[in-house]
């Protein structure tokens, strides 16, 4: 009899020898003259384990990791093909507590399927959701994802079924779908992980939303550092075209739709909806002044859906198992799960996926295991480096939009970086405006001069030069940036910079160093 | 006398028929649904602070100056973007917003010189002016951060320098190129903080630009300025004019300090060019003060004598005895005048009249014979009107519109402007040209078919546009029956529908494949409004008017005329070759074209001008010069016109110029026609006199004078003095009062007066009782002649065919930075940009004759031959050569042949069967002429200065 091993195909993976460890293993088992399968499937998001390397054993699939080239035999020796033990044992995979503690329902299927079998992903409930949703009509299609309460999850949070309302509303034909891929926040990576791991769902999703709205064409909008990624969503996207539930007559009813895949060059505000989209049309990513919002006029001057990866792929399982059933998890006005991504110094990184409510405290020390240095927690940024710096005064804030928006931070992509105590959070402030300066499209004066005049500012202080005058210019600066800019970027970027200020105002006094002579 | 500044209410208008009603700072105010709040704001007289936002531009958003309060919104949306709604309540002034404002400002100026003073647009700068307004007193983060204070200058453009350090990065400039001009030679370069303004990443004068300046006028600061202004100042009054360029018409501001005109600036209410320009009207002025004008009338004996500076008495009376001893000697008929197109419609007009009344016959013609004569004629016959049929604007409303032979990029950049924002705005475009112009593909701009026929073709192709419409049903009948003439319709149809008038017929002989030609008949016919705009490669042909009565057939045809959006319309070549012919400068026509034989029409002029009128029409150039040789015709008074290198067959022309006996030449320079002429009168210049121009949708513009006439005269002052001389009287004392009697004499002209101008900003004519405020489209209510009357168009090819001998087509026309003869342009830094005619020609063709590009070819006709450099290129089809003819010592038509169009004596400028072959030398004509041209143009200098 066949065994089924799993080795990842993921990025995370494959950066730590996935591909070697698979190889390794399929040349043992041939040795050994043992009858295996290897399937190259998603991330289970536990990072720290990876290659987490899976065997299908009468008990279920059990894991092994982190695996490494050298330790294959070993586990041949050990009897890996009857879940035998060994020191990188695990268990059942679903049964370590990191994973068995999620609630999983956007990444229900990442890392348990073969990210490019058909069958594989209809076997676990895919295209379930499309099957129903081609039986409703366009409204009840909306007004399921209104009423599932699902909101942005690229960060902003916009109710995703009022968008959709927006472009269905709007008359002008066509319509488009654009998904944002371009994931640029620092510690994210959910996007990433969800296209390698289980790229049919979005596949899916995109479908749902252009069935809803009466959009026939959807593009996928990738950052180009994600290789993996733009083959594997091309690989999925050919195979729902050759299933037939992409191109002129989805899964046999009467709408069209299909998915192309375009690559960015490179740059985080193309991150930004209507960057993204002077991107897509083959402009410099530039801001877009809004009104008009792309719903009304977004693509090629169409009434567009721009959503995240994240959002896009949540819709088949809110349309499989129904709005109510999805709503039933949260708190207040978050409603469902969000798929947290933990980074940065702490032992346990990886993809969290939860409903809203859960602390910052809860992630990094029950899932977490407290910071890889083992040294004391000092600052967590919270979505992305437009996030609050969370002192640990505020590690017990849920997670949950109004909330984070009430600690002065945001939520954004549900990235979660956790910083101990050796950080500087004035060199984080500076930080913040360099990023700003680096990434800004130089459209709107606050954003442009003032990112750059801000990193000044903050050097001057850090070097003790006039500090109540600069820090008082600096505030101006924050205040400015934040009013007046034209986008996100701007406007966002005072916040780390004044949660910097604001909770640990002490790196902003020390003595200035001392110029050193050789 | 002060500077005109026209307001600028930051957004473009909306059109709309909703009404919204918004109130800012407590003032209500109505606006169309869509406008911004920026612009409510303006029209309440509220003024937002702004930098980045124009109302010629779509709103930008980037500077953040303009930011306000909204009842119930949140924040502080920017006034630019933000579009009105019903009921909004705005404020634009708090505390808050000063603030923020002020910070804006603050980060601006941490990135700016500090040198006020020593800037060339101290006292011009937008930048200066919103400090000023925000309240600015300190820039607390200080100079020493990163800045662009040491970005180096392109002073590369001969007309304007680019100073990057002084960039506030509005992209202004960026988005006039775009938008405005539609050339797309400028973008942002880098991002954030690097974002820098490029033409391409290359110097300016070697960019794509082509120097039209809306990125000058749109510069907030002096990062774009001319260089005019940097060496001179700031002007200081306006005075509102028209340019005498092309046959666009632009209205301008020239800029003056004292008698200095400082810059020539586009004029918003322009209803022509709406406040755009381009390289010429905009920079090329400056022949008005080249030093090689002549500012002294001169007379000599005999053409071989150096030119005699004198008073303007003894030139014009010199002259006027001349005449008088002609016309006693070899007849009243022995002389004639020509009019100028680039002269004021009432210089035209008094020439005409010196003519008429002077001499006493209608030997009178103008420049037009050579270039529109068969315009007048083919749409007059068809339509009953000798001018176009639209205004500019109404472009705006054509779905489909098809070019044949003209090339607006070049030679009407205004209003190719214009075309482009309406084609990129998804109008559908039909080119019809032998060569691959500009507009067949550029920045987003592409033609759905571009039928590349052979020179000569014309007539062959219109007909085969109009069988695919009579044959596949696609006739508007109801049109049609209501408003053209039956029988002659009736007769047309049969006529275009025999199969050899079939696409697929004329196939071999055109060169157009059939299926193009077919879908561009089916695009033209059924795909909405559909406009028809031409030049001279329409008119330049043995089958000229044939060719405009085609036109005229076609669009009667499938109902498009008489309504905005459509319409047959003439791109005139220059400023005011409308208004020539309007004046009756036709040996045929008094103005209004009216025949002289008309005895009602002709009595009319009689007793106006207390004189009796010859009954039959004068000479023709071509009959002028044809008589000079004869014998029989012996003295001209020519008016800004150069007919020695703009009629063909230039040896022909200069034969019968050394023929006559008194040549008058009125100037502003010597040009090649004054190498044959006795007495030279110094013209004026544009700037130097008050008159109107008509353009090409017949608007008459005032001309206005912004100096005093540099040799003393005005043109008309001139004519005038030498009809009086003559015995004729003449006692203008303004030329409102010639206008006063064309509008008099002349039935289209009725209502038109300075007063009115002046009031109206422009008039279209015609303008009398039934429509006293001019006529932008013709034929709305019915044709001007009553019935449509279709014209049988048989195509017959030209005499002028390629053989062993000569197996090319030469065909010529003009680029945008040079204008006709170049008499002005040669005598400008355009020359940076076109320093000598080159011949165009295929690669095929070149290498068959081992031609390589810049080598010097020689091309020879059956009439002349001129050597000239050779420029390899595809825009050409092969078996077709094209050249320009700005340049006397090229001089095009020493080639060009005197095949003319059969009704109105155009030559066949377009088709010229050549051979071409490479050369050492110039020709020895080019030589003998340089040798003629040195002899003959000699200035004695007087007597008191010799040694």
């Amino acid at each position: 009899m066949t065994t089924r091993i799993y080795v990842p195909r993921d990025a995370a993976a494959l950066s730590v020898g996935a591909d070697d460890v698979a190889t390794r293993i399929a040349a043992e088992a041939a040795a050994r003259g043992d009858d295996i399968a290897i399937v190259r499937n998603g991330s289970r998001g536990m990072c720290w384990l990876e290659p987490l390397v899976e065997v299908e054993t009468a008990e279920g699939r059990v894991a092994y990791g982190p695996v490494s080239v050298d330790d294959v035999a070993r586990l041949f020796d050990a009897g890996i093909l009857e879940g035998g033990a060994d020191t990188l044992y695990l268990g059942p995979t679903e049964a370590i507590p990191y994973f068995a503690r999620q609630q999983r329902l956007t990444f229900a299927r990442c890392g348990v399927v073969d990210p490019l079998s058909i069958e594989d992903y209809r076997a676990h409930g895919g295209y379930e959701g499309l099957q129903r949703a081609l039986s409703m009509a366009r409204e009840e299609i909306v007004a399921e994802v209104t009423d599932s309460g699902l909101r942005g999850r690229g960060g902003a949070g916009f109710p995703t079924g009022i968008k959709w309302q927006t472009v269905l509303d709007a008359p002008a034909e066509p319509k488009y779908i654009v998904c944002n891929a371009d994931e640029g926040d620092s510690g994210t990576f959910a996007d990433r992980m969800l296209m390698e791991g289980d790229p049919f769902t979005l596949i899916e999703g995109m479908t749902m939303a252009g069935v809803a709205v009466g959009a026939t064409v959807g593009y996928i909008y990738l950052r180009s550092e994600y290789p993996h990624a733009h083959r594997t969503l091309r690989e999925a996207i050919t195979t729902a075209r050759e299933h037939g539930y992409l191109g002129p007559s989805v899964a046999g009813s009467a709408h069209p739709f299909d998915i192309e895949v375009r690559l960015g060059a490179g740059a985080y505000i193309c991150g930004e909806e209507t960057a993204l989209l002077e991107s897509l049309e083959g402009r410099r990513g530039l801001i877009r002044p809004r009104p008009p919002l792309p719903a009304v006029s977004g693509l090629f001057g169409q009434p567009t859906v721009v959503n995240n990866v994240l959002s896009l792929a949540t819709v088949p399982v809110i349309l499989e198992r129904g709005a109510e059933a999805y709503r039933e998890f949260g708190m207040g006005r978050s409603r469902g799960t969000q798929p947290v991504q933990l980074a940065g110094n702490v032992k346990r990184g990886g993809l969290i996926e939860l409903a809203f409510g859960v602390t910052l405290r809860e992630l990094i020390e029950n899932y977490g295991g407290g910071t890889a240095s083992g040294r004391p927690v000092r600052a967590v940024q919270v979505g992305g480096p437009l996030g609050a710096y969370f002192p640990d005064s505020l590690l017990d804030t849920p997670l949950d939009y109004e909330a984070i928006a009430a600690a002065d931070g945001l939520l954004g992509h549900g990235g979660v970086v956790v910083f101990d105590d050796t950080v500087d959070l004035a060199s984080q402030a500076r930080f913040a405006m360099a990023f700003c300066a680096f990434e800004s499209c130089g459209k709107c004066t606050p954003c442009r001069i003032g990112a750059t005049r801000g990193v000044e500012v903050i050097d001057r202080i850090v070097a003790g030069e006039e500090r109540t005058a600069n820090l008082e210019l600096l505030d101006d600066l924050n205040d400015l940036m934040t009013k007046a800019s034209l986008c996100a970027l701007g406007g966002l970027t005072p916040i780390p910079v004044r949660s910097a200020l604001q909770h640990f105002p002490e790196d902003f006094s020390r003595p200035a160093p001392v110029a050193t002579t050789g | 006398m002060t500077l005109i500044r026209e307001a600028d209410l930051g957004t473009p208008a909306i059109k709309s028929s909703v009404l919204l009603t918004v109130e800012v700072d407590g003032k209500t105010v109505m606006v169309p649904e869509g406008t911004s709040v920026m612009r409510a704001a303006a029209l309440t007289g509220v003024t937002v602070p702004k930098l980045c936002a124009s109302d010629n531009l779509e709103p930008f958003g980037s500077c953040r100056l303009c930011l306000v309060e909204i009842e119930g919104r949140r924040g502080t949306p920017a006034s630019c973007t933000t579009p009105v709604e019903e009921g909004m309540r705005v404020t634009t002034q708090t505390p808050d917003l000063a603030s923020l404002r002020r910070g804006v400002m603050e980060l601006y100026i941490s990135d700016h010189p500090l040198d006020c003073l020593t800037c060339p647009a101290n006292g011009d700068c937008e930048l200066q002016d919103m400090a000023g307004a925000v309240g600015l007193r300190e820039v607390r983060y200080g100079y020493d951060g990163a800045n662009h204070l040491d970005a180096p200058v392109d002073d590369s453009n001969p007309y304007f320098d680019f100073d990057p350090s002084k960039c506030i990065v509005c992209s202004r400039c960026v988005r006039a190129c775009d938008e405005v001009q539609g050339t797309f030679a400028l973008n942002i370069m880098g991002r954030g903080f690097d974002s820098t303004v490029s033409a391409g990443g290359t110097a300016f004068v070697d960019s794509e630009c082509v120097s039209c300046g809306a990125c000058v006028q749109a510069c907030p600061t002096s990062t774009l300025i001319e260089k005019s202004v940097v060496e001179q100042g700031q002007p200081e009054h306006s005075v509102v004019t028209t340019c005498a360029y092309c046959g666009v018409g632009c209205a301008f501001k020239a800029e003056m300090r004292g008698n200095e005109v400082i810059r020539m600036m586009p004029f918003k209410d322009g209803k022509a060019n709406h406040g755009h320009s381009c390289v010429k009207g905009r920079f090329a002025w400056g022949y008005a003060t080249h030093s090689e004008r002549i500012l002294s009338p001169m007379i000599r004996e005999r053409i071989t004598d150096p030119w005699r500076e004198v008073s303007w008495e003894e030139a014009i009376g010199y002259a006027a005895s001349e005449f008088k001893r002609l016309q006693a000697q070899y007849g009243r008929d022995a002389v004639g005048g020509i009019t100028s197109s680039r002269c004021t419609n009432e210089e035209t007009f008094l020439v005409q009249k010196l003519v008429r009344a002077g001499f006493g016959n209608n030997n009178v013609d103008t420049c037009a014979r050579v270039c529109h004569s068969p315009t007048g004629y083919g749409l007059s016959a068809t339509l009953g009107t000798s001018a176009g049929t639209q205004d500019f604007d109404s472009v705006e409303q054509a779905d489909v519109v098809m070019v044949i032979g003209a090339n607006p990029t070049d030679a009407h950049p205004v209003f190719a402007s214009q075309l482009k924002r309406r084609l990129r705005g998804g109008a559908r475009l039909i080119v019809i040209d032998p060569r691959r112009i500009d507009l067949v593909k550029m920045p987003h701009v592409q033609a759905d078919y571009h039928l590349p026929l052979l020179p000569g073709t014309n007539v062959a192709v219109i007909n085969a546009l109009a069988h695919v419409v009579v044959t596949e049903g696609l006739v508007d009948e109801p049109y049609v029956a209501e408003r053209c003439e039956p029988e002659a319709f009736e007769r047309w149809r049969a006529f275009i529908a025999e199969e050899r008038n079939s696409p697929e017929a004329v196939e071999g002989a055109t060169g157009v494949p059939a299926a193009d030609l077919r879908a561009a008949a089916r695009l033209y016919a059924t795909g909405g409004n559909a406009a028809i705009y031409y030049g001279l490669g329409v008119t330049e042909h043995s089958q000229g008017s044939t060719m405009v009565m085609g036109m005229a057939n076609l669009a009667m045809a499938t109902g498009n005329l008489g309504r905005p959006g459509v319409g047959v319309n003439p791109l005139r070549g220059q400023n005011n070759v409308q208004g020539s012919c309007d004046m009756g400068s036709f040996p045929h026509e008094f103005s209004g074209y009216r025949h002289v034989s008309n005895d009602g029409v002709r009595t009319m002029f009689e007793e106006a001008w207390d004189v009796g009128l010859e009954t039959e029409p004068g000479l023709r150039i071509p009959n002028m010069f044809d008589a000079a040789l004869d014998g029989t015709f012996k003295g001209m008074y020519i008016q800004g016109e150069d007919l020695v290198q703009s009629d063909p067959n230039t040896k022909h022309v200069t034969a019968a110029l050394a023929a006559m006996e008194c040549v008058v030449v009125h100037d502003l320079f010597l040009n090649e026609t004054a190498t044959y002429a006795h007495v030279f009168l110094p013209g004026s210049s544009f700037l130097e006199k008050d008159g109107t121009f008509t353009n090409a949708e017949r608007r008459i513009s005032r001309v206005r004078k912004a100096i005093p006439p540099k040799a003393g005269l005005a043109d008309w002052e001139a004519t005038m003095a030498l009809s009086n001389a003559l015995g004729y009287p003449m006692t203008y004392e303004h030329p409102s009062e010639i206008m006063d009697e064309i509008a008099r004499l002349t039935p289209t002209f009725a209502g038109v007066s300075y007063e009115k101008l002046d009031r109206l900003g422009s008039i279209q004519w015609p303008c009398n009782d039934a429509a006293p405020e001019g006529t932008p489209v013709m034929h709305e209510h019915g044709f001007v002649r009553g019935q449509g009357l279709f014209m049988v168009t048989e195509y017959v090819p030209t005499d002028e065919r390629t053989n062993d001998r000569f197996p090319l087509l030469l065909t010529t026309g003009r680029i945008l930075t040079q204008y006709n003869v170049g008499a002005q342009t040669r005598r400008t830094p355009n020359v940076v940009w076109h320093g000598e005619d080159l011949l165009e020609i295929h690669p095929w063709d070149a290498e068959n004759r081992g031609i390589n590009d810049g080598d010097l070819v020689v091309v020879n006709s059956r009439t002349g031959e001129t050597a000239l450099r050779a420029k390899v290129s595809e825009r050409m089809q092969p078996g077709v050569v094209y050249t320009t003819f700005h340049h006397p010592d090229t001089s095009a038509n020493v080639v060009t042949t005197e095949f003319a169009d059969w009704a109105t004596d155009c030559p066949e400028y377009k088709v010229t069967a050549v051979q071409v072959s490479r050369t050492r030398q110039r020709s020895a004509w080019q030589t003998e002429y340089a040798a003629t041209r040195e002899a003959t143009t000699r200035i004695a200098v007087p007597a008191e200065t010799q040694p």
